[in-house]
């Protein structure tokens, strides 16, 4: 009953294009905005921290990232792994040669550097199409692991191969390093999260969202009403690779804060978040949230069920793990093929016609 | 002179790992061309078969650690071992099986979606698949005996040595997947052109709705392609369960199948041949010759590059047919 | 024959002016396949201009040779007294040619608003950063595009579809939405690939108004293709004939009427 858009009057065109137009769903944003920054820091401790909360935020960034490749531009990609790893070793290599430098710039310029790596494996994208493109994508996933696996300059000639986070600080706390609190990582990641999220909501809402959506669901038709497939395409990887550049380098120096690059940005880690933007819906901002937040607590859950209660072995409970993912990926695929976000979005409109359903 | 020698080994065991990806390939081909689906489980098809068959063929209890985690038992195995052949036929009926699980359970309910999603499908039937072998039989590496020869082909070795004064070491499993492969490929050739089957198989593949009108059951032909895909998938394993072992990188092979395919296109049976030798070729010889030069361990990529840049130039593949679009 | 830069004057006493467009001696092939031989024709500043032929008689693939999705291997296309060079189809679209297509060609993920704001893409001039602020140029240009959707939104009586996914609109809403679509880029020449194949009369009827209303309230030059003899000859003021990819009439309704060639194309003729 209190959920309805009725009395709610647009009465300029900029009004009914904001992102809520209903006046709860708002209320309830900056609830759940006012939690996330005033109540959570304060009772996070390390396991929620670690285990939940900043890979949450890390990998809602990545997500967020393919969403708008895959999601919004229709362009699939198997690469999101190799283009992390651009993000986390072009953070390292900043971090090290420029010790002076605010971290959060660095940050920045990982996620610049990665948009750039990202649009020479895009360009491809205007000769081919559908799967051939998801099948050359891994062309860039296989090439940069074997890149910074072999070439030592990128992870500065160390005996281990591996890279490891120096301490950076941001006005006084450690963010990266053993020093660095559960709460101070957890609020750097939401601040990043926070605003990608707001930027890719901006951007897909406007020309160029426009733009990306008419060359997925009808790249000829676009073309003939204006749209210019390289600009469209090549923006697309760009921005995209730009938020899961920036993914790489907070997975890296905020969560991992050591690294071998096969193991952690190895294939599987693309098919991973292209799990999440499936899950939580292709096409959605909120989607890349949830789609996130399910695969991210999934595991969690099943272990501390089947290890912690029923006393199964670890590898038995994820191999039944890597089947409970395979067999969701497929029912969400048939059931609901736009994900969590779409369910979401069914029941608020449920919600706004209760309790006269017609 | 000697480096050319050494590049003629190379070249030879390219062949043999170029049919061995060819061989993957080829269920690859056989799925899209009749189904539309890219098949990206197909690689995992192989590591299931292979691993189902050990798991026969030494007579160990399915879904042993469940059963032992939820009952407390201590089961492991039957107690007995099941004769190679035997064990291969059982192995093949799982496949059967297997292909008509999917395709009740899965791709009856996902007709007429895009194809990205049929792909994004297959992906996690992978993992799917993945898990269950491993939930089925174990993870532990396993080994691979159903008699194939094995060990250097001595008669080669001494013929060349006689040429060249040098020996190619050429492994005996090898030249056998070579025969074994090309007699499975005359196979479907000839299934596909001389029986009843493999005609609808083919109207399947030019047009659903047209082979549909003529009474063609689309259900029947899907199950029996993925059970002829399934059935090469146990080749392709036992080939390379046998040299390697079963075990989780068996599945990669399939990865690699990809590239070939790009280069050989979707729906060409040939393109997936030549496309599986140049990809097994080139990748050993640029090994050979440009690895050393750049830390080793190419073969990770060369195959994703060389199809991306081969596609830059020729989107529809060595055989794929040029489409040309409408509005 | 025609003045080339004086118009001429319709019966219902309309004033259309000089050419806009010129095709010369245009030869598309496929292959060995020859889809339009030697074709020449204009299309006059402010004239409804139909081009009519039976199926395969290279109708579509003359439009798609105007929009720059074919190429012909021989012949000039002539835009605005230029000779327009060989182009990419978004090239030719900023020119100011909009058209619809006979297979809808919608984004169907897309709601009815969003579709048509696409239209008007070549319109924003808004940079990447003021795009993901949200801030300046690009949430002006929203605004501002947005009104003048809706004035086209208004003109095509869709109101109440706006926010409607379009996938799940009928067919002949789509063809509406898709006329919208290309006419929210406000364009020189429109082209309109049969706009009323599939429709019931009443749809129909309704279509032929939308196109002469557009004609007639925003002077848009008209190229389009129908199957329906009727519908063409009450609303183009000059018909192009094809058959199996050469021209075989071209003149007024009255005129395309008496003309053998075209009779015969169209009834059949006795072969001996």
């Amino acid at each position: 009953m209190l959920y309805r858009e009725a009395g709610d009057f647009k009465t300029s065109y900029r009004e009914d294009g904001q992102t809520f137009p209903i006046r709860l769903d708002r209320w309830g944003y900056y609830a759940v905005l006012a939690v996330a920054f005033g109540i959570v820091p304060f009772l996070i401790n390390d396991y929620w921290a670690s285990a939940v909360l900043v890979p949450f935020l890390i990998y809602a960034v990545a997500a967020m990232g393919l969403n708008i490749l895959t999601g919004y531009a229709g362009q699939v990609s198997l690469g999101t792994g190799g283009f992390m790893a651009v993000g986390a070793y072009a953070v390292y290599k900043l971090m090290t040669a420029f010790p002076e430098v605010n971290i959060v710039l660095h940050i920045l310029l990982a996620g610049g550097i990665t948009a750039i790596v990202g649009m020479v494996f895009g360009l491809p994208s205007l000769r081919i199409k559908g799967f051939y493109l998801a099948v050359a994508t891994l062309a860039a996933q296989f090439f940069l692991v074997w890149l910074f696996n072999k070439v030592p300059w990128f992870y500065n000639y160390s005996a281990s191969g591996q890279i490891t986070a120096p301490e950076r600080t941001l006005l006084g706390y450690a963010i990266t390093g053993p020093a660095s609190s559960a709460a101070v990582k957890y609020l750097v990641c939401l601040c990043f999260a926070v605003v990608l999220a707001w930027v890719a909501r901006n951007l897909t809402r406007g020309t160029l969202g426009r733009k990306w959506m008419a060359i997925r669901d009808m790249d000829i038709a676009a073309e003939i009403i204006g749209v210019n497939p390289l600009t469209a395409k090549l923006s697309a990887f760009a921005v995209s690779s730009f938020f899961v550049g920036i993914a790489g380098a907070l997975l890296f120096a905020v969560y991992l804060g050591a690294a071998e690059v096969g193991e952690a940005f190895g294939i599987n880690k693309s098919f991973l978040v292209l799990f999440m933007i499936i899950i939580g819906g292709l096409g959605s901002v909120f989607g890349s949230f949830a789609g996130a937040a399910f695969m991210v607590l999934l595991p969690v859950l099943l272990k501390n069920l089947l290890v912690g209660g029923f006393g199964w072995p670890t590898n038995l409970a994820a191999h039944i793990e890597l089947m409970i993912v395979g067999g969701l990926i497929i029912l969400f695929l048939i059931v609901e093929p736009h994900g969590l976000a779409r369910l979401w979005r069914l029941a608020k409109e449920k919600l706004r016609l209760w309790p006269f359903p017609h | 002179m000697e480096q050319l020698i050494f590049a003629g080994e190379v070249f030879l065991n390219g062949l043999m790992t170029g049919v061995m990806y060819a061989l993957v390939a080829l269920g690859f081909v056989l799925i899209f061309k009749a189904s539309g689906v890219f098949n990206y489980a197909q690689g995992v098809l192989a590591l299931f078969a292979a691993l189902t068959l050990v798991g026969i063929q030494k007579g160990q209890v399915p879904f042993a650690d469940l059963i032992n985690a939820v009952f407390g038992s201590r089961l492991e195995q039957f107690g007995w071992t099941v004769p190679a052949a035997l064990a291969i036929v059982l192995a093949a009926l799982v496949m059967v099986l297997l292909a008509f699980l999917i395709e009740t359970l899965i791709l009856q309910h996902l007709v007429g979606q895009a194809p990205i999603i049929l792909f994004m499908a297959t992906i996690g039937l992978a993992y799917f698949l993945e898990g269950l072998g491993d939930v089925m039989w174990g993870a532990n590496i396993k080994a691979l005996d159903v008699g194939l020869p094995q060990g250097i082909s001595d008669g080669i070795e001494q013929v060349t040595a006689g040429w060249f004064g040098y020996g190619y070491f050429i492994d005996r499993l090898d030249i056998w997947a070579t025969i074994i492969a090309a007699a499975l490929v005359c196979a479907l050739v000839l299934f596909s052109q001389y029986t009843r089957q493999g005609r609808a198989m083919r109207a399947v593949a030019d047009d659903h709705q047209a082979a549909l009108s003529v009474g063609i059951s689309l259900r029947f032909i899907w199950v029996m392609v993925w059970s002829i895909a399934g059935f090469v998938a146990l080749v392709a394993g036992i080939m390379w369960g046998t040299k390697s072992g079963v075990q989780f990188s068996l599945s990669l092979i399939a990865l690699k199948a990809l590239p070939v395919l790009m280069l050989g296109g979707f729906t060409s049976i040939p393109g997936a041949i030549v496309g599986g030798l140049i990809i097994g070729v080139g990748e050993k010889l640029f090994e050979f010759f440009i690895g050393p030069m750049v830390g080793g361990a190419t073969e990770n990529w060369f195959a994703y590059v060389l199809a991306l840049l081969f596609l830059v130039f020729r989107p529809q593949g060595l055989f794929g047919e040029r489409i040309i679009e409408r509005v | 024959m025609l003045d080339r830069t004086e118009g001429y004057t319709t019966p219902d006493g309309r004033q259309i002016g000089g050419v806009l467009m010129e095709l010369k001696d245009i030869t598309l092939r496929f292959g060995g396949v020859v889809a339009i031989k030697e074709i020449s024709f204009d299309i006059r500043e402010g004239e409804i201009r139909a081009i009519i032929g039976p199926n395969g008689a290279g109708k579509s693939s003359m439009l798609n040779v105007i929009s720059g999705f074919y190429h012909p291997q021989d012949g000039e296309v002539w835009f605005k007294g230029r000779r327009r060079p060989p182009m990419r189809p978004y090239q030719v679209a900023r020119l100011g040619i909009a058209r619809t297509f006979q297979n809808i060609a919608l984004f169907d993920g897309m709601t009815v608003l969003d579709n048509i704001m696409t239209g008007r893409l070549n319109k924003m001039r808004s940079g990447l950063l003021s795009q993901a602020l949200w801030w300046g140029a690009a949430e002006r240009e929203e605004v501002e595009n947005r009104a003048e959707v809706e004035k086209i939104i208004d003109f095509l009586e869709i109101q109440n579809i706006r926010k409607t996914p379009v996938g799940r609109l009928p067919y002949g809403l789509k063809k509406r939405v898709e006329l919208a679509r290309a006419l929210a880029a406000e364009p020189g020449l429109l082209l309109l690939d049969e706009p009323m194949a599939g429709m019931n009369v009443e749809e129909k009827e309704d279509m032929s108004r939308f196109i002469l209303d557009v004609n007639d309230e925003f002077g848009t030059t008209i190229c389009l293709i129908e199957h329906d003899m009727g519908v063409v000859m009450d609303l183009s003021d000059r018909v192009v004939v094809m058959d199996y990819g050469r021209k075989i009439g071209d003149g007024t309704p009255d005129q395309v009427r008496s003309n053998q060639e075209v009779i015969d194309a169209y009834l059949g003729v006795a072969h001996d």
